[in-house]
């Protein structure tokens, strides 16, 4: 498979960090505070989101919230017709039963991973409530969801890839928007590599 | 990228890291097995036919509830129930389960060689839940679970192998599984449950002295003496059988501080294995390995039932 073209890069890392800051700060005022607030990681770029989004909010309000990370691998809707995904794993080691969850993903688009997720949260516990954070929202929803905090919209076309790189993970941050070959994968790329090769 | 295998018949045809996956994968589903709904609806929609032809307590349940914890509908078929013993053959049995629209068979059968005929019968995905004296994969695997979840590793570990080799389905998965990852591997047996050609075992070496191997042994896998299969008169007595190759107390000195003791169950007490070996704290990995049981079983349900496209993410 050729290597996607870069059509546009719309965030850089000053400008990922600022979201970041604004979306801790949104957070706190909307649940007056950081009381029974938990941060939930999507895998795998959305638990690195969330552990920054804990630091900021640390910084903030001086209090450390619980952090955990989510796999939807087991709660996707194409398991049987899709190939079985690489299970990297949940790890939530807090109870979140009476929490306010915040999921927090990457890129937000057909909302179908936030309904996995959804599911997979009730199966682990009741929280309060759940709410939904994420960096980028590139639009085509299939599904009644909508995030509570957004880093920056980014309209998008369905031919095209919206995907986040992280510094930790991939050597750089950005939000970048390719090109997709014909068949080729949309979703998010895979840890420390830039397209997967078949 | 796709899993590459339809079925999990002869664990030979899998690679070092085909099996590494599938031990990662059974490891993530921990998760699933101790929290309070230990149940996810991964294979939700999928019917999963439990054929077992032979006695089966232990095997069965630990399928049953690797299926029922990923949502599978089961479907328990054979036993005394069976059809052949009306004098169905196989392939109208075979035909008949296809017509139920399956997705997996799980075969159980006393003869070798049945789950690959039903694989080639039904173009479903088989898994060998022990076929004869032939194989036993996911019995293999568990193995290989418990020792990597105890050692960290496979490459260099000594692994001795006691008992009855000739009659041991056990034997012909966890050999060649153990050599596919690195492991050396030694057969500790009386002469006459040795097969007439060791070499065809895969093992590197071979004896029929206990004691002499023991001291370099890190993980003793003792197999049961298969009471109801043994034919002959293969030793004079259990008792003298317990004497040159159970582990015993006796034993435990001669073993490393940190060699672990497996057994893939029922253990005969006081034959094989005595209770100060079969309930040691630090050298039983026995009931680690009946939880391994059902975390393999739910990875090799996942990686084999999981489709074959590389679709759009959602």
């Amino acid at each position: 498979m050729s290597e996607p073209l870069v059509k546009s890069i719309c965030m850089n890392e000053e400008d990922i960090d600022r979201a970041l800051t604004r979306m801790a700060h949104q957070i706190l005022e909307a649940n007056h505070g950081a009381k029974s607030l938990a941060l939930v990681g999507i895998v795998t770029r959305g638990d690195i989101l969330a552990k920054r989004l804990r630091e900021r909010i640390e910084e903030i309000e001086g209090v450390c919230v619980p952090l955990g990370k989510l796999d939807i691998s087991f709660y996707r809707d194409d398991f049987m017709t899709h190939f079985a995904p690489e299970v990297l794993g949940t790890d939530i080691q807090f109870n979140i039963d009476g929490k306010t969850i915040v999921l927090v993903d990457d890129v937000l688009y057909t909302g179908r991973t936030i309904r996995a997720a959804l599911d997979a949260l009730m199966d682990i516990g009741r929280p309060a409530a759940v709410q939904l954070a994420v960096l980028v929202d590139r639009g085509h929803r299939e599904l009644p969801i909508r995030a509570d905090y957004v880093g920056k919209n980014v309209p998008s076309a369905a031919d095209e890839s919206v995907r986040l790189f992280l510094q930790d993970v991939d050597g750089k941050s950005a939000v970048e928007i390719l090109d997709v070959d014909p068949g080729g994968r949309a979703g998010a790329a895979p840890l420390g590599t830039k397209e997967d090769t078949e | 990228m796709a899993f590459p295998h339809k079925h999990l018949i002869d664990i030979s045809e899998y690679s070092a890291d085909e099996i590494m996956l599938l031990l990662k994968t059974a490891e993530r589903f921990k998760e699933v097995n101790e929290r309070r709904i230990k149940q996810v609806p991964t294979l939700k929609g999928a019917t999963i036919v439990n054929m077992f032809n032979e006695p089966s307590t232990r095997t069965r349940s630990s399928f049953e509830i690797a299926e029922k914890r990923l949502s599978a509908n089961s479907l328990n078929f054979g036993g005394s129930s069976t059809s052949t013993v009306k004098g169905e053959s196989l392939s109208d049995t075979v035909e008949t389960l296809c017509a139920y629209k399956v997705d997996m068979i799980i075969v159980r059968d006393k003869h070798a060689g049945v789950p690959r005929k039903i694989a080639d019968l039904s173009g479903v995905h088989v898994i060998d839940a022990g076929d004869g004296k032939h194989q036993h994969p996911t019995q293999a695997l568990l193995d290989l679970y418990s020792i990597w979840e105890h050692k960290g590793k496979f490459e260099g570990l000594n692994v001795g192998v006691v008992g009855d080799i000739s009659h041991s389905r056990v034997c012909g998965s966890l050999i060649p599984a153990l050599k596919i990852m690195g492991a050396n591997v030694c057969v500790i047996a009386p002469p006459t449950l040795l097969p007439a050609d060791v070499a065809t075992l895969g093992a590197d070496s071979a004896t029929s002295d206990l004691n002499s191997v023991l001291p370099d042994l890190d993980v003793v896998y003792m197999l049961r003496v298969q009471r109801e299969r043994l034919e002959g008169a293969p030793f004079p007595s259990l008792r003298e059988y317990n004497m040159l190759f159970g582990l015993t107390k006796e034993r435990d000195h001669l073993m490393k501080p940190d060699a672990i003791v497996c057994h893939p169950g029922p253990i005969n007490r006081g034959v094989e294995l005595d209770s100060f070996m079969a309930d040691h704290p630090k050298r039983s990995v026995i009931l680690d390995q009946v939880y391994a049981g059902i975390l393999v079983r739910m990875a090799a349900l996942y990686q084999l039932l999981g489709g074959t496209n590389d679709g759009i993410d959602a």
